[in-house]
């Protein structure tokens, strides 16, 4: 059953070929066996989990269910679940139960997905590796010496290892593109405003959304199909209209403009991945589609400018965490400074706490226009590279990071080598745009490779029909990492 | 040396909105502590801030009183700073791109000229919530009432236009008025709905330079605004005459004791760190919308001091001073529909009503005797049922509750004036035939003082009537009688 995709699953359960209750449960048993070798999960929630299995059972039984209803799913801990701990990754939420659902919790939940736990991720979503998390690493079901790119590693592991149908992701910086390409999964980041970020615990609020992690695209439609929607509990949220999303799966894509920005294929790009990346757009030629060079010539400052203004942002989201109403509140503080001080210094990680100090850096009188001010300017530049881009080409295509999953340990000394990982995927977040990661296909190491296609606003419904195509005609989608 | 002081204020006003600027929580006051305190106003993770329309319209309409620019952009930004009272960590607040601009507002002084105060901008915030430090805690502990948190102000920034603690005042009335007026605050001082901040700096007359300025912060009457400026004045010409310098430093003063003290110094303040706050998308106002409210703006002090002078032939003097606060305006207007004598109504009000109110330390709103009530007691004078004195004694009466209304009052204690010519003839009478020497000396005086001494009979018959006989008949008979006898 853990084989099957979210369409598959839904056939199963209408044919009473198995119930959610039975397929729940064999997800639940195979989290227990497996998820000691990868750590995808921070919590499991077996009896919540039952309860909500049985419900979608009748559910089924009186046919009023919706495509989710019954599937198990599980969500990054990032999103609030009531009652339930959403720690974030962090020492600092390892205490903290909601009184609310986040948004998109509650639409998975009303459409009758099965909630199995909440999993592993980046410490407050701030990695490429899925090292800086309280719970321990998690590790690439591909190969358990590598990581499985952050931050939403976990999510990205559970789907990789057969844990769950599908999981939920946030993406900020790449966050889940990369690990979906790390992980050889299909990973929808839509255009900022798309998804609700009401009860997602903020990391840099400009620039977060909320996206399915899948094994196909066609069930990232699936999944987009209940997590998007105006919110009005989110004043960034956008009142635009929702197509449904597997209703163009199947357009043709003959005539389709792919831009390929040469700034994408510089230095820096593994061969391996250049290679699978070049047989993928081949691939979109027999499809019927145009290949044409662009140029984003602002490429080479999403980096910095990321790195200024998602800290910036970050610096100020972070200050609700002061021992004061919840959270790590540290032992008997001699007083209100000591009590702030040493509840964020024993609270916090490493990372975060590096980008809680190049944020408020950044914001400190004297030097704010040279940095954030500076940062924005140079995000409008880059947003302006893509608007021109996208009056010539339908989609942009390029790797998703330069390399293939990395070796534990390998960069999590060295924050620059890590923060350069996520240079193909800052500048769709940094422009607001939306962007899927894909499999392409595996290295000669047996490593999964993904290739990104990044659309023009609210233009999810053609990146999907664009990758569904493509997994139409290849199989890479169908490799998996174990072969249980 | 003779010294020139000057002073800019910064006012925070609490906007009359239902619920708060961010979140549906109700911005009632005095409910149990946290108890109108969400998950928004708690700044749970993953909580965001929606913006309170209301809140918008409020501020707009100040800025359309004081003929202000209304900002069409306007942004919030995140200010950066710890304190248990601000649960984000930071305040939500404008800075660059505020919703109110430069405008300004006449006060009258005290010798009848009128000054201009600019006002620099007014920006929309949220209010924090506030540190207990007394209560059922825990030794060594606080507590924190998150009720006020997220309640929505508008702070008025003046320029630095007032020079003396008088102005200041007549200032921080006139906002008073104008808010109240406006129905966007209610008003309330004690409870915190408006606060005030002075900065105030000294400099030798004629010097061009500001001398460095200090800030008493947190004013919240009009009284202790007044003290605190005049201590304050007296500290720094202290400093200075002695050959010290001034620290420019936040100060806080205690209207109980009558002391202030330091609270901290420039070089302790915070970088605050302020940048566009990314949850809240820039609000867009345009020109329609602002028209709107524009042509919904209820009558303000100043106009409506205009129609009392045309309408009711009031005099500037009493027109300024009963339309100056909405409620004694309210009053007036009320009074004035029934008894239709606008002179005799103001003067009531302005008398012996503001006398009795500022007396008791009673707000007009809260006053014990209605606009019906007084009417009717300004009615009984007008058909001399009641002389003046008794109507002292009637509103006395209904002030204290003693009866329902002025008539009921002169029923049940028989006040009523003796305008009976055959009660008064007798009164006289007896008075004449008690009073010999006085009667001889007036028949022996010079008719040019005898008017003079006619008040002798006429304070006689007044007590034989316990105050109640009509004065003027009591002098045409008292007249007429003595006449006789010459």
């Amino acid at each position: 059953m853990h084989q099957y995709t979210i369409a598959e699953l839904i056939t199963g359960l209408r044919e009473k070929r198995f119930s959610s209750t039975e397929l729940t449960q064999h997800y639940l048993d195979r989290i227990h066996t497996l998820d000691k070798q990868f750590n995808s999960y921070i919590s499991v929630n077996e009896e919540q989990a039952l309860a909500s299995a049985l419900k979608a059972d009748e559910r089924i039984a009186k046919g009023e269910s919706g495509d989710l209803c019954g599937i198990p799913i599980a969500h990054k801990d990032l999103f609030c679940t009531q009652g339930v701990k959403t720690s974030c990754g962090s020492k600092m939420l390892d205490n903290f139960i909601p009184p609310y659902n986040a948004t998109i919790v509650e639409n998975l939940a009303n459409a009758g997905a099965v909630t199995l736990g909440k999993t592993n991720m980046d410490e407050f979503a701030m990695g490429s590796s899925n090292e800086s998390s309280f719970y321990g690493a998690v590790k690439n079901p591909w190969d358990t010496n590598t990581v499985p790119g952050g931050s939403s590693g976990g999510s990205a592991a559970a789907i990789a290892a057969q844990l769950a149908a599908a999981t939920t992701g946030s993406d900020t910086g790449g966050s889940i593109r990369q690990p979906a390409s790390f992980c050889g999964l299909t990973g929808l980041k839509p255009t900022y405003g798309r998804v609700s970020r009401w009860g997602m615990v903020a990391y840099a609020s400009s620039l977060d959304q909320a996206g399915p992690m899948t094994r196909t695209a066609e069930d990232a439609a699936i999944m987009l199909n209940t997590m998007a929607g105006f919110d009005a509990k989110d004043s960034t949220s956008v009142d635009e209209a929702k197509p449904d999303y597997t209703a163009t799966l199947n357009d043709s894509l003959e005539g389709l403009r792919i831009g390929v920005p040469e700034e994408y294929f510089q230095d820096g790009l593994d061969n391996d991945v250049a290679t699978l990346i070049q047989s993928a757009l081949a691939e979109y030629e027999k499809l019927g589609a145009t290949l044409h060079t662009i140029s984003l010539p602002h490429t080479h400052l999403a980096v910095p400018a990321y790195y200024v203004i998602a800290p910036a942002e970050a610096s100020a989201n972070l200050s609700r965490f002061d021992g004061v109403r919840y959270g790590h509140r540290c032992d008997n503080p001699s007083d209100l400074m000591d009590l702030y001080k040493r509840s964020r210094e024993e609270g916090f990680g490493e990372e975060v706490k590096r980008r809680i100090l190049v944020g408020a850096y950044a914001l400190s009188a004297g030097y704010y226009d040279a940095y954030y001010r500076k940062a924005q300017q140079v995000r409008r530049l880059i947003k302006q590279d893509f608007v021109d881009a996208f009056k010539q080409v339908d989609v942009i295509a390029g790797p998703v990071a330069p390399t293939p999953a990395f070796g534990i340990g390998a960069k999590s000394k060295d924050p620059v080598s890590m923060y350069l990982e996520d240079i193909y995927t800052l500048p769709t977040n940094l422009a607001g745009l939306c962007g899927i990661s894909i499999p392409c296909g595996l290295t000669p190491n047996k490593q999964p490779v993904g290739l990104q296609l990044t659309g023009n606003y609210f233009a999810e419904a053609k990146l999907l029909n664009v990758a569904h195509q493509f997994q139409q005609q290849t199989d890479h989608h169908k490799q998996t990492a174990l072969n249980d | 040396m003779e010294w020139e002081t000057v002073i800019g204020l910064e006012v925070h006003v609490q906007l009359a909105t239902q619920t708060k600027i961010f979140s549906g929580a109700s911005t009632r006051y005095g409910a149990e502590p946290n108890t109108q305190a969400c998950a928004i106003d708690l700044a749970m993770p993953g909580t965001l801030p929606v913006a309170n329309e209301e809140a918008f319209r409020l501020a707009t309409m100040f800025g359309l009183a004081i003929n202000a620019d209304i900002g069409k952009r306007s942004v919030f930004e995140r200010k950066n700073y710890f304190y248990p009272d601000l649960p984000k960590g930071y305040q939500t607040t404008q800075l660059d791109e505020p919703i109110v601009g430069a405008g300004s507002v006449d006060i009258t002084l005290d010798d009848g000229s009128t000054k201009s105060i600019r006002i620099h901008h007014a920006h929309l915030e949220e209010d924090a919530g506030k540190s207990l430090h007394e209560g059922d805690f825990e030794q060594g502990m606080s507590g924190i009432d998150l009720n006020r948190a997220g309640t929505p102000l508008i702070e008025i920034v003046s320029e630095p236009d007032m020079s003396n603690a008088a102005e200041a005042v007549a200032f921080a009335k006139k906002l008073h008025s104008l808010v109240t007026a406006l129905g966007i605050c209610d008003g309330e001082m004690s409870q915190g709905s408006m606060r005030f901040d002075v900065n105030i700096s000294v400099r030798l007359k004629g010097e061009e330079k500001l001398g460095t300025r200090t800030e008493t912060k947190n004013l919240n009457s009009f009284k202790f605004m007044e003290e605190a400026i005049a201590m304050e004045v007296e500290r720094q010409i202290d400093v200075l005459e002695d050959g010290g310098t001034i620290t420019q430093e936040t100060r806080l003063y205690n209207g109980d004791t009558k002391t202030a003290r330091a609270m901290r110094s420039k070089e302790e303040a915070n970088d605050y760190r302020y940048f566009p706050c990314p949850d809240l998308l820039p609000v867009i106002i345009d020109d329609e919308y602002i028209d709107q409210i524009r042509q919904q703006l209820p009558e303000l002090p100043a106009a409506r001091c205009q129609r009392f002078v045309e309408e009711y032939s009031l005099s500037e003097y009493d027109a300024n001073i009963l339309s100056d606060n909405t409620h004694t305006a309210n009053f007036f207007e009320e009074t004035v529909a029934i008894t239709k004598d606008a002179k005799l109504s103001a003067n009531w009000i302005m008398g012996e009503l503001s006398a009795r109110l500022n007396a008791d330390e009673i707000a007009i709103s809260d006053c014990p005797i209605n606009p019906t009530q007084l009417a009717n007691l300004i009615e009984r004078i007008k058909d001399n049922s009641i002389s003046n004195k008794i109507a002292k004694q009637v509103f006395d009466s209904l002030w204290k509750g003693e009866g329902e209304s002025a008539d009921a009052i002169i029923e049940a204690k028989g006040l009523k004036q003796v305008s009976d010519t055959g009660a008064l003839e007798g009164m006289v009478d007896e008075v004449i035939s008690n009073s010999g020497a006085q009667v001889d000396n007036y028949r022996k005086a010079d008719p040019d003082k005898r008017p003079k001494m006619l008040g002798y009979f006429v304070g006689q018959v007044m007590k034989a009537s316990k105050g109640q006989a009509n004065p003027k008949m009591i002098n045409e008979i008292l007249l007429k009688k003595l006449n006789e006898l010459l």
